[in-house]
């Protein structure tokens, strides 16, 4: 059983605390106690029974005892957010089967080959509607593209290419144009890459490549 | 006629307070599991998110063990 304040002892009846010096808590079914009754401690804010408000007296609650918090209460309490870490750990296993049902992503078109100039940049939605992506041709030639959300809060980056970055203006969060990995910032994944093909001079998505690090 | 209990009073005190110890590392250790699970998943891992909620489970089954050990002292 857990210490208890100066101003507080333990009742014999019910071992619940208790104002110093307070009287015994009526039986049940005795004459209901009548507002300042002695069985009740103090107020929240400290002061005399007589000193609180008249809503108060009315309605008398003995405040020590209701924020009076056991260590069984607390060991119990525990137990509970323990229940609710697990629900979270099933929630995770439900969300990976709605995403395993949801199949494959589909092959899509996105643009011509030399739509897209060395340094240059553009945006399409991929692997569903609404879903912001962006492909860039590096320096060298090449062709990349990620999903525009950055890892860390789903703000979309940005690509500046000159600067051979992805720029997440939120939280100031850098990612490596050429590989997606984190450089800089809050962020702890990579950016979610999109897989691409050249076929007939047309770039196409073809997949998404989630990645831990 | 109540039968006395199996502790002193100093010494379910002690128990009590070592048992919401344990208790609390393991909802600690539960946080952990939850948010590297949910990286991992996020990430596209999804080889750990079956043992991670097993052993989640595991740990929620010894804080309800232990927590009805800390009510039986009383009996």
């Amino acid at each position: 059983m857990s210490e208890l304040p100066g101003n507080l002892e333990r009742s014999p009846g019910d071992g619940l605390p208790r104002a110093v010096g307070a009287e015994e808590r009526p039986a049940a079914g005795a004459a209901s106690p009548s507002p300042g009754a002695e069985w009740l401690s103090v107020g929240p804010d400290g002061r005399e029974w007589e000193a609180q408000p008249k809503w108060r007296r009315d309605f008398p609650i003995d405040s020590p005892r209701d924020e009076y918090v056991a260590r069984r209460d607390f060991t119990k309490f525990m137990v509970v957010i323990s229940l609710g870490f697990v629900v979270g750990q099933f929630w995770i296993l439900f969300q990976n089967a709605l995403r395993r049902r949801t199949g494959a992503p589909p092959v899509r078109r996105i643009a011509r080959v030399d739509q897209i100039s060395v340094g240059g940049s553009l945006g399409f939605e991929y692997p569903e509607p609404g879903r912001s992506a962006v492909l860039v041709r590096l320096g060298d030639g090449r062709l990349v593209a990620f999903d525009q959300s950055c890892t860390h809060l789903q703000c979309p980056v940005l690509a500046q290419v000159d600067r051979g970055r992805f720029y997440c203006p939120c939280h100031q969060g850098i990612f490596d144009l050429e590989t997606g990995r984190v450089v800089a910032g809050p962020p702890e994944r990579p950016l979610t890459r999109i897989i691409i093909e050249e076929r007939g001079g047309w770039v196409y998505a073809t997949g998404i490549e989630r990645r831990t690090g | 006629m109540s039968r006395s209990p199996r502790f002193a009073r100093s010494q379910r005190k002690a128990i009590v307070s070592g048992i919401l110890c344990i208790v609390l590392i393991l909802v600690v250790l539960q946080l952990w599991l939850l948010t590297a699970t949910m990286n991992a998943f996020l990430g596209g891992d999804t080889d750990i998110l079956l043992p991670a909620a097993l052993a989640s489970v595991g740990c929620l089954a010894l804080n309800a063990g232990l927590l009805w050990y800390v009510y039986s002292l009383d009996r």
